[in-house]
């Protein structure tokens, strides 16, 4: 390769986009780290606490593209601090004084702020598109400035951010000169919609296609807004709440019936189920199907919607569709690859039966054999339901089972789940995620560590009885990169067994285990390249060198490999060590 | 926040092994306690958690369902208390004091039960809470008869649905009323909050905004005896009461000629506003609302403004059955001016 000239080499780098690939590339050696780095457009950066934005500026000058991940993923269950961390500005004020070409930013899990917004819309002429997922700090004001001030922006998607709705007029921002859009997305928001200011924006968007609203817009609008672009692909629906008139009801069924193009379908947050039926026209073209918040909905209502959705790839639902409408989805879809079953009694005071199963679960491994995604919150589960699910799916990526009560065994044989999880790691040679719950001993470690060799991702919570379970795993799984443990007994011996593990891996998270303050501070004397925090809200900042204080369990603990160490921005619940 | 110090284990759980007792008799001083992992592998005390609030010897003389390990409340709020019901709620579920004002038909009357229970699937401290969850209730599809019911303040516990779909379950204000002594593990289920909140919100918000000033609509239910489905109508867009009318009459005149007989075939198009209030304020049907107390007055008693305060749902009776109502207006009216 040598013989070739760099722009050669470089073309060829081109056609490939995945940045573990282009990590590889980069070590080959000398010239083609130089060659690489010159021409990488997109960087991913899954611990934004990893690196910092000079390093990154200074090996990729010519990055278009930056995805940031901030807070460890038990955030999104309250387990991390407000405060805690993941601040997007510095890194677009670096950018901003380097010049970077920034076009797109893709944000999840970080604090943005109204000012990095507003630094962002004016600092990178040719940006085109934000993504940012559930991420918070900011209101509609900086969205304003993003649509006031980024003239060639295609894509804004704010995908379950905490925005701050001022009710504004930030739609209104939007210059008439702006006719690239090509992805809104608004959901999220929770304050009302200038509605008017939304259909200019969607008529004079002919390249629109996708657009997510959020419940202030009404079927009225809706209709107009279809009618004006059926050439929608993705649409997400806001409110249904009135029954239509007939008239009304014409005039949607109409609208849809336009929109040959449309695959995607979401929102319907209130929705009155007379209006479900308006659908049922392009169900036949979905391929994904968010229903998810939807939980007006009633069970039967969404079995008569999904049994026409032949084609569905991807579908998110609530467990108000029962193990009965998982039967029918089983029969309707099968070429069904993903699927999310979301609790919608969220706080345990139903007894109902319409909730779902280890039987949907069967039924499902059995009808959709493509299936290689799924998110499951269910209440109870078996084994023997398990070794079939793995029978039946083999080729699962992603397996994440979530039963409601934690520590609840097999219902059946009241024995626990070790052998049912077991099966599914034997079973699912490339399985790449996997989440665990119910009654489990080590020994389901030992499985894991034993048969999940593609695993880069595991989640445990109330499981385990010795720091052997936790070692099970540390030792089997090669391509570990994130483990995150809950209320599991596992301690100081696991913990620093083999230290320089957590340099293949992106973080470890361990909330309520047995680590003591003791085991963590050796760790992080061991292993000075990674950061070591110490989370914990009741107390203050000062640690005092008492023995009291070595053996006092770790409420939460979070490690993660950094080049740069300690991070400067740490709130006062968090200890660095 | 040490979510340890949330767990008290002190309720033997049913779902899991006989050892799981011995932990459970530990704690005989209650609250915190220590977490036995070392020891009996099978029943990590963790688990058994979720269940506070009452002492132990309480516990032991409930039914073996009631704990059961579940993610919910001791006493009312469980599952299962229906059977507990007549023992832990004031309030009786007792269906013919639901339906003061419906004509007496008892198909209507038999149908309803099932409806009771439709958004109430939170216990009577919720109820306390009334109206969002009471609002709930009414997006289903056969219930538009009988808002007062949910509105009613005692009702609470619902005989366990029969074949309530899951969807209708979802009522809201959990998280603003936080009932005695409920310990839930913090951050389980693994929901993100984004999710959690907006389901939450869902119900409570399908029914009105906030009452802030000038921030908007502001819809409320209209329901007329012997339509099929309700309406909305946003009490904001209307400066008084005959604009309101005459938007009823628009919204609700299919229904009326029905009953008019001959008047239907011609008069869709003709049919004036003095019509419809003939037919609202005749014999044939009144206007009544239900206020912030969940009482029914007659429409139109009160100012215009003070009306669109406590106005929480619309319906438009048939004359005989609001026989009753013009008097408590009045009162009321006069206590709260």
């Amino acid at each position: 390769m040598n013989y070739f000239p760099d722009e050669v080499i470089e073309h060829i780098f081109d056609s490939i986009a995945s940045h573990r690939d282009r990590n590889s590339i980069s070590l080959v050696c000398k010239s083609w780290h130089k060659i690489e780095r010159c021409s990488r457009k997109k960087v991913f950066i899954g611990n934004c606490y990893a690196i910092d934005p000079e390093r990154l500026i200074g090996r990729f000058p010519c990055l278009k593209s930056l995805t940031l991940k901030g807070k460890p993923h038990f955030a999104d269950f309250n387990l991390v601090p407000h405060e805690w961390g993941g601040f997007v500005h510095p890194w677009i004020d670096a950018l901003a004084r380097a010049r970077v070409g920034l076009e797109e930013l893709r944000l999840k899990r970080m604090v943005v702020s109204d000012e990095s917004l507003e630094l962002l819309s004016r600092s990178f002429a040719n940006f085109k598109s934000l993504v940012l997922v559930s991420c918070e700090g900011f209101t509609t004001d900086g969205l304003a400035s993003i649509a006031a001030n980024c003239r060639h922006l295609r894509e804004l998607d704010l995908q379950e951010n905490e925005i701050d709705d001022h009710r504004g007029q930030w739609l209104n921002c939007f210059p008439d000169s702006c006719i690239t859009l090509t992805s809104l997305n608004f959901a999220c928001l929770k304050g009302e919609t200038n509605l008017a200011a939304l259909e200019r924006l969607v008529a004079r968007s002919p390249n629109l296609k996708s657009l997510k609203v959020n419940r202030a817009v009404p079927l009225d609008a809706l209709t107009r807004l279809m009618s004006c672009a059926p050439q929608l692909v993705d649409l997400g629906v806001g409110s249904y709440e009135n029954e239509p008139d007939p008239e009304s009801f014409a005039k949607l069924s109409a609208a849809i019936n336009k929109c040959t193009s449309l695959r995607c379908l979401s929102g319907f947050s209130e929705v009155a189920p007379r209006c479900l039926p308006a659908f049922y026209p392009i169900c036949q073209n979905l391929i994904s199907l968010n229903l998810s918040y939807a939980a007006e909905i009633q069970g039967n209502h969404l079995i008569k919607f999904i049994q026409f959705c032949k084609r569905l790839q991807r579908l998110w639902i609530l467990d108000s569709i029962g193990d009965k409408g998982l039967e029918v989805v089983a029969s309707a879809c099968k070429e069904l690859q993903e699927l999310r079953v979301f609790p919608s009694d969220l706080h345990g005071e139903e007894d109902n039966d319409a909730a779902v199963t280890e039987v949907g679960l069967v039924a499902i491994s059995a009808g959709c054999r493509k299936l290689h995604s799924i998110l499951y919150f269910c209440k109870q589960m078996t084994n023997a339901a398990l070794i079939t699910v793995a029978k039946n799916c083999p080729n699962f990526i992603r397996f994440r089972l979530c039963i409601l009560e934690p520590n609840k065994p097999d219902h059946i044989t009241s024995q626990s789940l070790d052998e049912g999880f077991g099966a599914i790691v034997q079973a699912c040679k490339g399985l790449r995620r996997l989440s665990v719950s119910g009654l489990l001993t080590d020994k389901v470690f030992l499985y894991i560590g034993m048969y999940a060799e593609q695993l880069e991702m595991l989640s445990i919570a109330f499981a385990g009885d010795t720091d052997q379970g936790m070692l099970y795993v540390l030792n089997g799984c090669k391509k570990l990169r994130k483990l995150e443990i809950r209320d599991s007994p596992f301690g100081n011996a696991a913990l620093l067994a083999d230290v320089e593990k957590y340099e293949t891996m992106r973080s470890l998270w361990m909330s309520s285990c047995d680590v003591t303050l003791g085991g963590c501070k050796r760790l992080a004397r061991d292993a000075p390249w990674l950061n070591v925090e110490i989370i914990n809200e009741n107390e203050s900042n000062g640690m005092e060198q008492n023995e009291e204080d070595e053996r006092e369990k770790v409420d939460r603990l979070y490690l993660y490999r950094t080049v740069v160490g300690t991070r400067k921005d740490a709130p006062s619940c968090v200890t660095i060590l | 926040m040490c979510p340890e110090e949330e767990l008290q284990s002190n309720v033997s759980v049913a779902s899991s092994s006989p050892t799981s007792n011995c932990i459970s008799r530990n704690t005989a001083g209650g609250g915190l306690k220590e977490h036995n992992y070392l020891g009996l592998s099978d029943c990590s005390s963790v688990g058994s958690s979720t269940l506070s609030g009452l002492a132990e010897d309480d516990k032991a003389t409930i039914s073996l369902k009631a704990t059961e390990l579940t993610l919910g409340l001791p006493g009312p709020q469980s599952p299962a208390r229906d059977t507990d019901l007549n023992l832990l709620s004031p309030a009786k579920l007792d269906e013919k004091t639901f339906f003061p004002l419906l004509p007496s038909k008892d198909e209507i009357c038999s149908s309803s039960q099932k409806n009771i229970a439709l958004g109430n699937k939170r216990g009577f401290s919720d109820a306390m809470d009334q109206f969002s969850e009471a609002k709930s209730s009414v997006y289903t599809e056969k219930n538009w008869m009988f808002p007062e019911v949910a509105a009613t303040q005692s009702v609470t516990k619902k005989e366990v649905p029969q074949n309530i779909p899951k969807g209708q379950s979802i009522t809201t204000n959990n998280s603003s009323s936080p009932p005695a002594a409920k310990a839930q593990i913090v951050g389980w289920p693994p929901v993100r909050s984004y999710r959690k909140n907006t389901l939450a919100t869902t119900c409570k918000n399908s029914d009105e905004v906030d009452g802030k000033p000038g921030s908007g609509a502001l819809f409320v239910k209209v329901s007329m005896d012997g339509a099929p489905y309700l309406r909305k109508v946003d009490l904001r867009s209307y400066t008084n009461y005959g604009e309101l009318s005459s938007a009823l009459e628009k919204m609700f005149t299919t229904f009326t000629l029905g009953q008019c007989g001959t008047n239907g075939a011609t008069g869709k198009d003709m049919l004036s506003e003095t019509k419809l209030k003939d037919l609202l304020n005749g014999k044939d049907y009144v206007l009544t609302y239900e206020d912030k107390d969940g009482d029914w007055m007659l429409v139109g008693d009160v100012p215009w403004e003070m009306f669109i305060d406590v106005c929480k749902k619309l319906k438009i009776m048939k004359g005989c059955d609001a026989i009753g109502l013009a008097p408590r207006a009045m009162e009321k009216s006069k206590m709260r001016a």
